[in-house]
This record gives structure tokens, C-alpha cells and sequence, in this order.
């Protein structure tokens, strides 16, 4: 069973219920040797499906309730940057390691009440810092095919679980690329929405202008049902939008299982396919570009002149937030506060023995973060890059006018393999060179699995869409994973 | 080596002036947080000293992993409303700013506050100055932003707690420019900036609890000097008196620093009031680096001009416009008027009084607000509010004094009797035996006997001496028990003296 429609057809013909698949998703769990869960929440998810179990019977005959409950029943992992109120949250950071939150973030509370099971909490970076999960206090998640390789980060553990089906569909979060990398690199679909779509109120900030909440999973069609289950206003977070959300799983519904490429207009930006990509994923995207064109589709070739400053930019800003971010784990009101910080001789004392957990990317990122703020570097550090932000954002709007999507390789490679670049924080950063232009410009964005290398690692082709766009992205998802 | 000072050469005989800037932080009025849902305000006569420690949070004001700060509208309308009030221009488009500082009152590790987009633009105050309030001076105010307060810590021997439920709780600060020279200028200023925020409803005014905070900026410079010399800011001074004592301190202390030779640090400083000093808290060098930037999680606050426009129009007489009326109205001085109408509570109290009693009566019941009831409520330390006295009990007094019923003096012992016991007023004055005496027949004798009685005093006015007059009228006064008429018994004391 690879779709939500499939889960929702078995449990209606009885062959299959909530609790059945609820508890061989959490057998497979226990044996799996991926390092993907940091915490399980395996009782509450016995007790939610036992309760289904139940309502199906006895409240809806026997039949799933697709409309009010487009989830019920389905096992999801949710990343560990997100909170589930009493169920520990780490963030993979050893300071966060005995957190409880007192509160559930709006995402998960949508995917609930849509009838999804949370199984547990899913490994990630530190702080979702990171290209390759290396940089988890509870140690690297391992890809799900090959354990030599990475599987991707910031959100691994989400891409490891839902490829190695672990869990039927996961959340993760993405900042720069920490869902579209992970998804490529494991081979699942991955989306990030546009900024604003889903409230961000329950994410762990990293980067807040950037930070956005989206599905992994192992279909087009249902990343599009739980974005849409999880877009909308959230009262609790002001940047979140009330543009109106269209029913997104039904127009890839709508589309079939050969859908033409007809009136579609492609975008393929010139600086997005450059030298150091691997010839075997450039080859895999321009044979996918070729399919989509003798499917019906229009190849535009566009310009982002601006894709050459998206790295630094991308780095000056998101270690500026990240450090005003991180100021809060302080070992004051939560958290980690080791018996060391108790004996300490006064305040400054306190805070250094308190935030020394953090990790060495981490603490890179937060001094950083705060030379790019203080005072006399950050007009020439933090304001310039929020200008040339601007401008890229101008860039899309431009290419936009003659495009309905745009495509490109998600990574310039494939997954590499454990330590390959852990020595090298720069070389890392540039993993994530053609995801980071659509969050700087807050698009929705996915990674679409379109094949594999010779050595048989998943390969995934970006799409990028104008913002609030989500319907055209769904669409053209669904043509590259129909015609692959 | 001579000694130089703000750009000009200082000696012992040098005048100084002071520069005195101030900020002060307002807490608003709302019933929520900032940008949260817990409590703002306490309900009634609730205290923060009775509310249990960290009862009043949530997971946003404490900062918890994953919140967001949502903006509480009524604050916003708040500082507009006193933005108005103050004549400054108000921004449509402000922004809010993280500003960083590691501390454990601080939750999130920064405060969230308004840098080079606040809400208000310049303004400005006017002070009334002089005995009578016969000079005024205009001060500008810089800027007006919306900021959130911190929690407290509490410190113990050995450790230290801390308490958020005033974390969160909306503030906004008002900053003047360098422009008062004294620290009776500033008292003045926050007299008539806390009459302001009080009276348009946007501060409840408790002192005592922190409502209305201020920190001065002051510098001393020789008088005629062009530039300012190193300023010093005196943190947290909640008591206008303090201020003032603080100010005046301070200059002294900069001006013996100065002219010892050495050089001023610039500092904050904290007010020991009990020991009417400052003391060094932190040093510029010390001094952290907030490294501001725009609150990527509250977009920028955008206004409509039609909603300021509303905002304007139910924004209730400010004291000043208050006084102006009185002075028009009901013929009260500039000095009396301003008096009246600096308190919401005391404009109120006033006009319902002269609603009873008529506009005739206007200026007495003034005159007894602005002198014995002051007097009662100081001694006393008690907001009029919470008094005895009712608009209608002073109604009828002046009604009395009007009628020449009692005297001033008797008035007087109304106020007191009331002030302590409350009751009616026509039964205060029979049972005090109040009732002046109005009837020259009663008086007559009564002058007799003073007349007969000091025999010096009369031949010393009659040779000339006119002064001792007030000495017979105060004896006559005296024996007829506070209750003769004081015109009737000074016109019949002149004829027989002069007869």
C-alpha cells in the first residue's frame, strides 16, 4: 500500500484497521536499524488507534470518514522540532534532551484532527542545522537503502522513515532545503509550502523568515492532502496567511495516472545547471525535462541573475535569526541545566556551563549569527543581505511572468557518504545551493523522486512555483511523477 | 592645567546648567499581554504583591520553545491614544525589533521592542513652572515606542527565583528630548505626562506597582555652552520626588567630578533614595551590544489613517484642554484651574460638584479641593477616590459658605470632620456648633470684650499703627469660636475703632 487512498480502501474492506497497521508500523520501528526516532509516543498512538478502531464500527459502519477525516487512521512521524504537548521534544540537541512541552504546534493538532496517529518524534540536525543529520546529539540517521550514505538533513530521520516505511507519511521542517534535500537523497516526495501557508506556531525556530513546516511522503497526491490539511490562518502566528487553500488532493486526483503536460509552461534557470553537478544527476533531470516536453509542456529556459549571492545571503541570514533564536535555551525556565551550572560562582558562569550543550554546528552558527547583528557590522552583514534578498525575490517575480514552474536537480549530487563532508562546513553549505533561492523568496518548493544513479541512490528534481502557487506545484509534481 | 568642560574652560566660579532627557516606560492599561493571553492588569483592588508567583504565564510570554508573539490590538490603540495626546505623529507603518540581552527576567533572551520604526513620532509637552504655574516651557518628546515588559527575579542569599507574571505586560516608553535645565523642570514634565496617560485612560497610574517608571538622562554643561557634556542615566526612579532629589544629586556630584579635574564615565546609575545618592551600576564599556533587528515573527504594524482619525475622536478633554475650559467657564486662575484638572478623578470630582452647587461656586469649591482636601488627602496619602469626600458634601458646604452659614475657618473643620468620619454637612456644622455668626448684635458684644481687653492694641491703632488690626480681628475670632462672619466682624470692629 504506497497512498493514503489505498490505507483508506483496506480499512474499509476490513482487511486492514488503524490499530492493525498502527502496531506493525511500530514492530517495524522497534527493529529497524536506521537511528531515523529520537522519541517514541507508541502508547498514545495504541490508544488514538484503538479508539478509531472503535468510531469506525461503531460510528461510521465500517467506512472510512474520507471527508471530515482525510487522515484517519494514518501512522505519521513528526520531526523533533516539533511540539506535542507532554511528549519530549529534543530538537537533537543535548539542551532541549528532558523537554516537555506544555502546548501541541497548530500542524500537528490539524493532522490529528484529521485523524492522523502520531508514532513519535523524528531525528534530525541540531536544530534543524545541517545537509546530512551528522549533527544529531543522538547521533547521525542512516540512509535508508545504503548505511554508508547520509540520508540527507536537516530533516533525515522524516526522509529515512517514510523511504524505509517506517511510517506512512512524516513532517518536516525546511529552512534552506531540510525537506527537499532529505527527500532526494532518500527518494520520497518532499514539499515545502509557500512561507505563511502553515502556521509555524509549535516549530522550534531556527530561522524564522525562513522556517517552514511540510510533508514527506511517498506520493504526490498525498503531500498534497496533508499540506492542505495543515495550511490555513493560524490565529497564533501573524505571519501565517489567509490566503484561501484550494483542495489540492483533488485536482491531483483530478489528474490520473497519465496526465498530459499540455499549456504547462517550464521553466529551466540557466545558473541553476552549472558546472560540479554530477553528470549522472544532470542527465536524470534533462531526460525528465525532455519527457515533460514531448508530453506537451512548454521548456522556457529563464535567468535568475541573482543565484550566485543565494549561499552567503541564505548564511547571513539564517545565522543572524538562529542566534537570536537560540538565546532562549538558557537553562532558566526549561531544558538542560547540568549539575556543573547549579555550582556556578554567578550569571555569566551559569550561561556558558548551560549553552556549552550545544553543538559544535550550533554554537558556529550562533557566533556567527550575533557578529553578522552587532553593532558596526550589521549594515554591511545582516541589512545587506536582507537587500539582496529582495532583489532575488525580484528575480522569481521576473522569470515568473513567462513560467508556471520552474525545475532543477535538488542537490547537485547524490547522498555522499557519512563524514564525506562533515570536516568542511562550506562545502556542506554548498549541498544546499538550489533549494536555499526558494526559501530566501519564501516559494513553495518539492523535490520529486525521478530515478537513481548507477549505484542505485534516488535522485530528485526540484519544482518551484510563484508564491501561494501550491496549486500549480501539485500539478506539475504529479506530471513528473506520472510520466517517470 | 586649566579644566575644560563641554567645549568651555571651568573654574570653581563657573555656572553650570543641568540637561536633563527622560525616559519613561508606561505600563498600559490592557487587559492582556502584549503578545499573549495571560493578564495584563489586575482585577479591582487585587495588588501584584497578592498574586501568586508565576500564576499569571503561558507558554508564550515564558518563552517556551516554538511560540510566537501575537500583537495584542488594545495596545496598539493605547499608544496611539497617547500618541495623539502628546501631539506626536503617528506612524503608519511601524516596526517591531528583538533587542538582546542575556538576563533571567528576560524569557526569550531579548525583549521585544521598537528601534528605527517606533509608533510615534516627534511631539511635544507643554510645563507649567513658577509658583503660580506663571512660566511654561515646551518640551519636545522624541519618540513613543510599544515594547514588552520583563519579569522580576527575586534574589535570595545563596540563589535566585524568578517570577513572569509581569513578563509580557505592554509598555510603552516616551522619550524626551534633552530639553529641561531643572529638576523642577522635570518633575513638572513627568507631573503633567502622568496627568496626561492617566487621564486618557491608557495607565492605571499606580506608582506604587510600577505603572509609570522613569530613567533620566542628565548632563551638566557651563551655562552658554553649545555642547552637551558625557551624560550619566539614572535607572528606575518611581517616585517624582525622587527624580528630582536624583537630578539635583547627580549635578552636584558631575560638577565636583569636574571640577576635581578628573573626567565623567558615561554610566548608568541607580538612586538610593534612602541615602539621597547615586551609585555606579554599569559602565558604557559594560554596557551590552542589543544588536537589533526586525522581529521576523510580527510583520510590520501598518494603520489605516481612518482608524487614527477614530482613535482621535473618542479621545477624551486632556488636562490642558481641561484647564483652559475652567479658566473660560467658571473664572478659576491658570494656577487653580491647572491643579484641578492635572487628575481625571479630580476634574470629575470637581465639575460634579459645581454641577450641584452652580457655577457660582465654582471658584470656592476649587479653592477647598485645591487647600484643605489636598492638604487632608497628602497627610494621609489617600487618592480622593478612596476618600470620605463626595461632590455632593462639597456642594453643600460651598452652599453654606455662599450663604455665610460658616466661615472658612469652619469650613475648614467641616473638611475635617468628614475627612475622618464622613456625615452630612448642615449636621457637622450644627453639631460642631459651626453656625457663623452673621447677626452684628450677636458680634457687638463680643468685640466689646476684645476691644476692653487689650487696651495697648487699640491706642496703637488709633495712633496710627493699622497693622493691628488683624491681631483685634484674630482675637475677636478666637472668642467668638471660629464662627463670626469675617466681613461683618471687620467692618464693625473698624467703626468702633475708628468711632
Amino acid at each position: 500500500m504506497r497512498t493514503i487512498r489505498e490505507i483508506h480502501d483496506a480499512f474499509d474492506s476490513g482487511r486492514e484497521t488503524p490499530l492493525s497497521l498502527t502496531e506493525r508500523y511500530l514492530g517495524k520501528i522497534a527493529k529497524s536499524p536506521h537511528n531515523a526516532w529520537i522519541t517514541l509516543c507508541g502508547e498514545r498512538a495504541l490508544r488514538q488507534a484503538e479508539e478509531q478502531n472503535l468510531k469506525l464500527k461503531s460510528k461510521h459502519g465500517g467506512r472510512v470518514p474520507r471527508e471530515a477525516e482525510p487522515l484517519f487512521g494514518i501512522p505519521l512521524g513528526i520531526k523533533d522540532n516539533l511540539v506535542i504537548e507532554n511528549i519530549r521534544t529534543t530538537c537533537a540537541s543535548r539542551i532541549l534532551d528532558s523537554y516537555l512541552p506544555p502546548y501541541t504546534a497548530t500542524a500537528v493538532l490539524r493532522l490529528e484532527t484529521a485523524g492522523a496517529i502520531p508514532l513519535g518524534k523524528l531525528n534530525l540536525d541540531e536544530f534543524a542545522m545541517g545537509s546530512s543529520n551528522e549533527n544529531s546529539a543522538y547521533g547521525p540517521v542512516l540512509h535508508p537503502t545504503h548505511p554508508d550514505r547520509v540520508p540527507g538533513g536537516s530533516s533525515g530521520g522524516s526522509g529515512a522513515a517514510v523511504a524505509a516505511d517506517l511510517c506512512f507519511a512524516a513532517l518536516g521542517t525546511d529552512t534552506g532545503g531540510s525537506i527537499r534535500l532529505p527527500a532526494s537523497f532518500c527518494g520520497v516526495v518532499g514539499m515545502k509550502p509557500t512561507y505563511g501557508r502553515i502556521s509555524r506556531y509549535g516549530q522550534i525556530a531556527f530561522a524564522s523568515s525562513l522556517d517552514q513546516i511540510g510533508p514527506m511522503t511517498r506520493s504526490v497526491e498525498d503531500a498534497a492532502v496533508l499540506a492542505q490539511v495543515m495550511s490555513g490562518v493560524d490565529s497564533m502566528d501573524s505571519t501565517s496567511s489567509d490566503q484561501p487553500v484550494e483542495d489540492w488532493g483533488a485536482i491531483v486526483r483530478a489528474l490520473g495516472d497519465s496526465p498530459s503536460a499540455k499549456g504547462l509552461r517550464v521553466g529551466v534557470p540557466a545558473e541553476y545547471f552549472i558546472d560540479g553537478i554530477d553528470p549522472e544527476v544532470r542527465s536524470a533531470i534533462e531526460a525528465r525535462i525532455e519527457t515533460l516536453h514531448a508530453q506537451g509542456a512548454a521548456i522556457v529556459p529563464v535567468s535568475l541573475p541573482h543565484t550566485r549571492f543565494a549561499v552567503s545571503t541564505y548564511y547571513l541570514i539564517a545565522v543572524s535569526e538562529a542566534s537570536s533564536n537560540l538565546s532562549r535555551f538558557d537553562g532558566v525556565r526549561f531544558g538542560l541545566r547540568p549539575a556543573d551550572a547549579m555550582r556556578s560562582g554567578g550569571l555569566r558562569e551559569f550561561y556558558q556551563k548551560v549553552r556549552a550543550n550545544f553543538g559544535p554546528e550550533v554554537k558556529r552558527r550562533i557566533i556567527l549569527g550575533n557578529f553578522a547583528l552587532s553593532s558596526g557590522y550589521c549594515e554591511d552583514y545582516f541589512q545587506k543581505a536582507a537587500k539582496v534578498r529582495r532583489l532575488m525575490r525580484m528575480d522569481f517575480e521576473n522569470a515568473f511572468r513567462s513560467v508556471d514552474v520552474m525545475v532543477s536537480p535538488v542537490a547537485p549530487t547524490t547522498a555522499f557518504r557519512l563524514g564525506e563532508k562533515s570536516k568542511n562546513p562550506l562545502q556542506m553549505y554548498l549541498t544546499d545551493i538550489f533549494t536555499i533561492p526558494a526559501s530566501l523568496a519564501g516559494l513553495p518548493a518539492m523535490s520529486v523522486p525521478v530515478g537513481t544513479d548507477s549505484g542505485g541512490l534516488p535522485i530528485g528534481m526540484q519544482l518551484i512555483a510563484p508564491r501561494f502557487g501550491e496549486s500549480s506545484l501539485f500539478r506539475a509534481a504529479r506530471i513528473v511523477e506520472a510520466n517517470t | 592645567m586649566s579644566i575644560r568642560h563641554a567645549g568651555m574652560p571651568v573654574d570653581v566660579n563657573t555656572r553650570f546648567e543641568t540637561v536633563i532627557g527622560l525616559e519613561v516606560h508606561v505600563q498600559l492599561a490592557t487587559e492582556s499581554k502584549i503578545f499573549s493571553s495571560s493578564r495584563a492588569r489586575l482585577a479591582g483592588d487585587q495588588s501584584v504583591a497578592d498574586e501568586a508567583v508565576n500564576s499569571n504565564t503561558d507558554p508564550v510570554c515564558a518563552g517556551h520553545p516554538g511560540t510566537l508573539p501575537v500583537l495584542n490590538k488594545k495596545a496598539v490603540e493605547y499608544a496611539v491614544r497617547a500618541g495623539i495626546a502628546l501631539g506626536c505623529a503617528i506612524r503608519l507603518r511601524s516596526v517591531f525589533a528583538r533587542k538582546h540581552y542575556f538576563y533571567p527576567d528576560s524569557p526569550k533572551g531579548y525583549q521585544i521592542s521598537q528601534f528605527d520604526l517606533p509608533a510615534c513620532g516627534p511631539g511635544q509637552l507643554e510645563i507649567e513652572l513658577g509658583e503660580e504655574g506663571e512660566d511654561s516651557r515646551t518640551i519636545r518628546i522624541e519618540r513613543i515606542h510599544l515594547e514588552e515588559d520583563a519579569g522580576k527575579n527575586v534574589h535570595f542569599p545563596s540563589y535566585s527565583l524568578v517570577n513572569l507574571n509581569r513578563a509580557g505586560v505592554p509598555l510603552i516608553e516616551i522619550v524626551s528630548a534633552p530639553d529641561m535645565r531643572t529638576a523642577a523642570e522635570a518633575g513638572a514634565y513627568l507631573r503633567k505626562l502622568y496627568a496626561i496617560v492617566t487621564s486618557i485612560g491608557v495607565c492605571d497610574g499606580n506608582l506604587e506597582e510600577g505603572n509609570f517608571r522613569c530613567d533620566a538622562n542628565v548632563s551638566i554643561r557651563p551655562e552658554g555652552a553649545q555642547g552637551f557634556g558625557t551624560r550619566v542615566e539614572i535607572k528606575n526612579v518611581n517616585s517624582f520626588r525622587f527624580v528630582e532629589k536624583a537630578i539635583e544629586y547627580e549635578a552636584e556630584r558631575q560638577r565636583q567630578v569636574i571640577l576635581s579635574g578628573d573626567s565623567l564615565v558615561q554610566e548608568t546609575r541607580l538612586y538610593d533614595a534612602q541615602k539621597n545618592r547615586t551609585f555606579s551600576m554599569r559602565t558604557k564599556e559594560e554596557a551590552e551590544d542589543y544588536r537589533y533587528f526586525p522581529d521576523p515573527d510580527l510583520p510590520p504594524l501598518e494603520l489605516s489613517p481612518d482608524w487614527v482619525e477614530s482613535i482621535r475622536k473618542t479621545l477624551p478633554e486632556l488636562p490642558d484642554q481641561k484647564r483652559d475650559r475652567f479658566m473660560q467657564t467658571f473664572g478659576l486662575g491658570r494656577h487653580e484651574a491647572a491643579l484641578i484638572s492635572s487628575g481625571a478623578e479630580t476634574a470629575r470630582f470637581f465639575e460634579e460638584a459645581v454641577a450641584l452647587a452652580g457655577a457660582g461656586a465654582a471658584r470656592t469649591i476649587a479653592n477647598l479641593m485645591n487647600g484643605e482636601i489636598l492638604r487632608l488627602l497628602n497627610e494621609e496619602n489617600i487618592a480622593l477616590g478612596e476618600s470620605r469626600f463626595t461632590p455632593a458634601a462639597l456642594a453643600a458646604l460651598a452652599g453654606f459658605i455662599a450663604e455665610k452659614f460658616v466661615s472658612s475657618t469652619g469650613a475648614k473643620q467641616v473638611l475635617g470632620v468628614l475627612f475622618r468620619e464622613g456625615g452630612e454637612v448642615s449636621a457637622i456644622i450644627d453639631r460642631e456648633g459651626l453656625r457663623q455668626v452673621s447677626d452684628s448684635s450677636a458680634l457687638e458684644p463680643v468685640i466689646d470684650r476684645v476691644l476692653e481687653a487689650n487696651p495697648k492694641q487699640v491706642a496703637e491703632y488709633r495712633a496710627g499703627k493699622e497693622k493691628v488690626i488683624g491681631f483685634l480681628v484674630g482675637q475677636t475670632m478666637k472668642a467668638s469660636g471660629g464662627k463670626a462672619d469675617p466681613a461683618l466682624l471687620q467692618e464693625i470692629l473698624l467703626r468702633k475703632l475708628k468711632g
